[in-house]
C-alpha cells in the first residue's frame, strides 16, 4: 500500500464513529471604529515604525523628500535595480489592518516581488485610507489566496534573547508608512 | 520519533532535579517566561471576543480532525493544481528519505532552514548530514542552539535557557568573522546574526520549512515569524521543501481569520507577529514540494481523550505559565515538545515504552494553568490523568512518586495526602527543606488547586 493510502486508511479507522462538530462563529467579523486612520497609525507606531498621515496631494512630494539621495527600488517605475546594493524600496500595499497595525502586500502592481521588499534594509510603504480595514476577518475577506501574500507588522524583530523584543534582524530594519488620506 | 532525541536517558524527575540545581538556568527561565506571560495577558485582554475566538479555534480543529482524510485529499489536489508536488510520509525515516532525495536531485549539498518543529521531531538535520547534506538553521534561537551544539528547550524560543552573555560567548567562539568587541547587547547580537547569515541567504538554492497552517480549500501554506529569516528562506531559493504534520490543516481560507488572531497573541504576546508569509503552490518560478507527515499522529487521532492534543498550534503559552516547566526547563522533557503539551504529546507520539516517556504524564502538578491559556482549549490535565492510567504500572508509579516527591520533597507527606486530599493545599510548604531549599528560596511553590488534585488521586486509585 502506498504511504498516501495507508495514512488515509489509518485516519479513517481512527475517527470512525467520532462525532462531527458545528463551528460557532460568535467572534467579531467587523467592528465599528470611529477613526480607522488614527487607530492604524497608532498601532503601526507601537511597533516602532515611522508613520505619516498626509492628504493624497502631498504624498508624492513627501516620497521624493524621503527617498532623495537613496538608491531606491521602485517596482513598476524607474529606480535602482540591484537588490543587494539598494538602500531601500518604496511600495504600495493591498490591505491594511487597523487593530493590529498590519500591512499586507499581495505583490500586485506597485508592490514588487517578495524579495524586493525583503532584502533592502529600508521599506517605505504607502497605504491609501480606503485600504484600511478594522480587523483581521475583513482583511482575510479582501485578499486573494491565489497570490503570494506578505503580512508585515513593524520592522523585522526578534524575541529570542531573553524574550525581549529587539528590532532588526534579517528583514528591513526600518519600516516607514505614509497613510494617504 | 526517536526515543533518544536529546541523548537524555533517565526520566523526567531525574532530569528535572538536575535542572533545578542549575541556578543560572532557573533565573533565565523565570525571567523569560514571566516577561512573555505578562505580554500575552495584556494583548489577549484587548480582545473582547477572545473566548469566542477560542471556541471557534477549538471547533475548527476538531471538525478538521474528524474529516482529516477528506481535507488532506483536498489539500493535495489544490497544491498540485497550483504547480506544487505533494509527498506522503508514514514516519520519520520515510520523510527524511523523501527530503534527502529531493535535495540530491537539485545537486546541492547545503540547505537553509526555517525553524520547524516537525523537522526537529524527525531529526532531519542528522539524516541529511548522513547523506552529505549540511542544513543551516537560520532562526536566531535555532542558530544559537546549533552553534552551541545544544538542544532546543522551548517551542517558540528554543534558546530560552541561554542569557545574553552566554549567547555572546557562543557567537565569539563559533561565528567566523564576528568582531572581537562584540557586546552582549541584544541589538548587537542580532546584528552579528544578520551579517553571519546574509551571504548564505543570497546564495542558497534549496530551503526547508515547516508551516503553521495549511488551507485545504485553497492549497495555501502559512508561516508566521519575526525575524525575516523565514521570508528569506521561503522566497530566495529556487527549491522549497515544506515538511508539515497532517494535523496542521484548516478546511477553509476563512478559518485563518480565527488563527491569525489566536496564535500571535498567545505566542509572542504581540497583536501580530512581524511577518506572515502565505503561498499557494509554486510561486514566482520556484519548485515547491509539500511533505505530509504522519509519524504517530494517526495513533494519537485514534485515542478519544488524547486526540485533542492534535489541536495544538504550538503557541507555547502553556509552557510559559507552567510552574513545573519553569523549574525543570525544557530539556528535562527529553523531546522537541517540552512543557505541558510535550507531557501529553510525546508519550502519545512515541508510546510509553521507555522510563522517560512513562514518566512524562507525571511532569505536572495538574494546576490547570495550561488549559486556561491554551488558545484551542486543550484540556491538558484531562489528558495527563488519562495517560497516567494507561502508563505501564510499575514504571509510572515510580516516576509518579518521584515527580511528586520532586514537587513536594516529602514522600510520607504525599502518601498521607491520599487521605487528606481536600486539605492538600495547606500541606504544601512555602519553603522546601533539605537540598532543594535553594530552589524555593528564589520562588514560590506552585499553588495546587484542590479540585484538580482530588481528581488526580481518584483517577489514579481507580487505575
Ligand atoms: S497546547 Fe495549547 S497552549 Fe500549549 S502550545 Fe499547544 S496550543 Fe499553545
Amino acid at each position: 500500500m502506498s504511504a498516501r493510502d495507508e495514512i488515509l486508511a489509518r485516519i479513517g479507522r481512527a475517527v470512525a464513529g467520532a462525532q462531527d462538530v458545528e463551528i460557532p462563529r460568535g467572534y467579531r467579523t467587523t467592528q465599528q471604529v470611529e477613526d480607522l486612520v488614527g487607530l492604524f497609525a497608532e498601532r503601526v507606531d507601537d511597533y516602532r515604525a515611522i508613520v505619516h498621515v498626509l492628504p493624497a496631494a502631498e504624498v508624492p512630494a513627501k516620497i521624493d523628500e524621503i527617498v532623495a539621495g537613496r538608491r531606491m527600488i521602485r517596482p513598476g517605475g524607474d529606480g535602482w535595480e540591484d537588490l543587494n546594493t539598494a538602500d531601500g524600496v518604496v511600495t504600495s500595499c493591498a490591505v491594511a489592518i487597523a487593530e493590529t497595525g498590519t500591512i499586507v502586500l499581495d505583490h500586485g502592481p506597485g508592490q514588487g516581488t517578495r524579495a524586493q521588499t525583503l532584502v533592502p534594509d529600508y521599506h517605505l510603504c504607502v497605504v491609501r485610507a480606503d485600504q484600511i480595514v478594522s480587523g483581521v476577518p475583513e482583511a482575510i475577506a479582501r485578499l486573494d489566496p491565489a497570490r503570494p501574500l506578505t503580512w508585515i507588522s513593524g520592522p523585522s524583530a526578534t524575541s529570542d534573547i531573553e524574550l525581549n523584543r529587539v528590532e532588526g534582524v534579517h528583514g528591513p530594519r526600518t519600516l516607514e508608512v505614509i497613510i494617504s488620506t | 520519533m526517536s526515543a533518544t532525541f536529546l541523548g537524555m536517558p533517565g526520566n523526567f524527575p531525574k532530569n528535572a532535579e538536575k535542572a533545578v540545581q542549575n541556578s543560572q538556568l532557573r533565573f533565565n527561565l523565570r525571567k523569560a517566561t514571566h516577561t512573555i506571560r505578562g505580554k500575552r495577558a495584556s494583548v489577549v485582554g484587548e480582545l473582547p471576543d477572545w473566548q469566542e475566538l477560542r471556541a471557534a479555534g477549538k471547533a475548527i480543529k476538531d471538525h478538521t480532525l474528524r474529516n482529516l482524510d477528506r481535507y488532506l485529499v483536498q489539500m493535495e489536489e489544490a497544491v498540485t493544481r497550483a504547480g506544487g508536488t505533494v509527498h506522503w510520509a508514514r514516519d520519520a525515516a520515510e520523510a527524511n528519505r523523501i527530503v534527502a532525495d529531493l535535495v540530491k536531485a537539485t545537486g546541492e549539498t547545503e540547505v537553509v532552514k526555517v525553524k520547524s518543529m516537525a523537522t526537529q521531531e524527525i531529526n532531519l538535520n542528522d539524516a541529511l548530514a548522513a547523506e552529505g547534506i549540511t542544513a543551516y538553521e537560520t532562526d536566531l534561537a535555532e542558530l544559537i542552539v546549533q552553534l552551541g551544539d545544544d538542544f532546543p528547550s522551548h517551542i517558540l524560543v528554543p534558546a530560552i535557557h541561554r542569557n545574553r552573555s552566554e549567547i555572546r560567548e557562543i557567537f565569539l567562539e563559533k561565528m567566523p568573522k564576528v568582531p572581537d568587541n562584540l557586546t552582549d547587547d541584544p541589538p548587537a547580537l542580532a546584528e552579528a546574526a544578520r551579517l553571519h547569515l546574509r551571504e548564505r541567504f543570497l546564495k542558497s538554492k534549496v530551503a526547508i520549512s515547516g508551516a503553521n497552517f495549511m488551507v485545504a480549500e485553497t492549497g495555501t501554506l502559512v508561516v508566521l515569524e519575526s525575524e525575516g529569516n523565514g521570508r528569506m528562506c521561503l522566497t530566495l531559493p529556487r527549491t522549497l521543501i515544506s515538511v508539515v504534520g497532517i494535523e496542521k490543516l484548516l478546511p477553509s481560507w476563512r478559518d485563518l481569520e480565527v488563527f491569525l488572531q489566536l496564535l500571535p497573541r498567545s505566542s509572542t504576546g504581540e497583536r501580530m507577529n512581524p511577518y506572515t508569509s502565505m503561498w499557494t503552490g509554486a510561486v514566482e518560478g520556484q519548485d515547491f514540494h509539500l511533505v505530509l507527515l504522519d509519524n504517530g499522529r494517526t495513533d494519537v487521532l485514534a485515542d478519544e481523550v488524547g486526540r485533542q492534543a492534535l489541536r495544538c498550534i504550538r503557541c507555547s503559552a502553556c509552557l510559559n505559565v507552567c510552574p513545573v516547566y519553569e523549574r525543570a526547563g525544557g530539556h528535562a522533557y527529553g523531546s522537541v515538545y517540552p512543557g505541558p503539551i510535550g507531557a501529553i504529546l510525546t508519550p502519545q507520539l512515541r508510546g510509553m515504552g521507555s522510563d522517560l516517556d512513562a514518566s512524562l504524564p507525571y511532569a505536572s502538578s495538574l494546576c490547570g494553568a495550561c488549559y486556561e491559556v491554551c488558545p484551542v482549549a486543550i484540556d491538558i490535565p484531562e489528558v495527563l490523568v488519562d495517560l497516567r492510567a494507561k502508563a505501564p504500572h510499575a514504571a509510572a508509579e515510580r516516576a509518579g512518586m518521584k515527580v511528586a516527591g520532586w514537587i513536594f520533597n516529602d514522600h510520607t507527606r504525599l502518601a498521607k495526602a491520599q487521605r487528606v486530599a481536600t486539605r492538600l493545599r495547606k500541606l504544601v510548604p512555602k519553603r522546601l527543606p533539605g537540598p532543594l531549599s535553594a530552589w524555593t528560596d528564589t520562588r514560590d511553590i506552585p499553588d495546587i488547586p484542590e479540585e484538580s488534585f482530588r481528581d488526580w488521586w481518584e483517577r489514579n486509585e481507580r487505575a
